[in-house]
């Protein structure tokens, strides 16, 4: 299915944001979720589904003022 | 020294992490001038680069206090859900609170910058809100959970200094009790001294140091204007005046005309 992750077109066969993060490169990586706008804590990846359509946001430590 | 929710900084230097010419940079800037906070915000991570993880470990490595920002953020939902994601990555209640409301100037939007506050207090985050000189509008930030106040001093990046030193020194008369913290538009150490000599708690600033030519220099002259401002305002400064007043004692001056 086709997701929006991080502004970007994201073909994916993740069911879950768990799932989702193995598969894309963030296994172990420290980052914050959204799906839909709204804020996944980390304690809930697995039990987040994913639908086609769906936007997410991952978020990593950046430098800042 | 006032504590900012229970934790005792070791000086009033509070320094961001962006801009820096490189990661070195930015490493030895903080190592040189012993900064006790760094500033330090979320945005996107690539599963191919990872950016954002090898800054985090430069950042874990200098021991400091981490201060997580809502930059960016210019409504009230926005910047509390980025409260919630920093909260999770950086491992802090402390967030400091910025909801842009112009984008010429940067000024907060004080209106949202107060309801995030309090939603955000409620929930348990530590707030450092970055805020304007208003009075009525810091009496509102403490009311809705605020134990810090950061105002600004100028336009952030703009390097102008202390814009309103009147208004500044009111906050600091009105709320003697409240850890107060100079954010943004410092560009000189100088200003920074001046800052720590009305007794402001800690100056908070980043492109000053970031874009000087010498960023590690710089860093640690405004960690010694930091002290020097500090150490003035514990000195308790005399009251100025308008006519001169000898120094020099005039008893036992001899008669020579």
């Amino acid at each position: 299915m086709l997701l929006n992750v991080n502004g970007e077109p994201t073909e994916t066969d993740a069911t879950t944001l768990a799932d989702f993060l193995a598969k894309h490169g963030f296994e172990g990586a420290v980052v914050a979720t959204a799906v839909n706008g709204a804020f996944v804590a980390k304690t809930a990846r697995d039990n987040t589904q994913l639908a086609a359509g769906d936007q997410l946001e991952i978020l990593a430590p950046m430098q800042g003022g | 020294m006032r504590q900012f929710y229970g934790t005792e900084l070791a000086n009033g230097f509070m320094l961001g992490t962006a801009l820096y010419p490189s990661p070195a940079i930015l490493e030895q800037a903080f190592r040189q001038s012993g900064a006790s906070v760094a500033t330090v915000s979320l945005r996107r991570e690539s599963g191919q680069a990872r950016e954002g993880q090898d800054f985090w470990g430069i950042i874990r490595e200098l021991g400091v206090h981490v201060l997580p920002n809502t930059a960016g953020c210019h409504t009230v939902k926005e910047a509390v859900t980025t409260a919630h994601m920093a909260r999770e990555v950086f491992g802090t209640k402390w967030i400091k609170l910025e909801v842009i409301g112009d984008q010429d100037t940067l000024q907060p939007d004080v209106f949202a910058l107060v309801e995030a506050a309090r939603i955000l207090a409620e929930d348990g985050f530590e707030v450092f809100p970055y805020t304007t000189d208003d009075l009525v509008v810091a009496d509102k930030l403490l009311h809705a959970g605020c134990e810090v106040l950061m105002p600004w001093g100028a336009p952030i990046g703009s390097g102008l200094g202390l814009n309103n030193i009147y208004a500044l020194r009111s906050m600091r008369a009105h709320f003697p009790d409240v850890p107060l913290v100079v954010d943004a538009g410092l560009g000189l150490p100088s200003q920074a001294a001046a800052a720590m000599e009305l007794g402001y708690d800690a100056v908070l600033l980043n492109t000053a140091v970031a874009k000087a030519g010498d960023p590690v220099g710089m860093a640690c002259a405004f960690a010694k204007a930091v002290e020097a401002g500090t150490l003035a305002a514990t000195a308790d400064p005399m009251e100025p005046r308008d006519m001169a007043a000898p120094s020099t004692p005039l008893i036992g001056k001899a008669f020579l005309s």
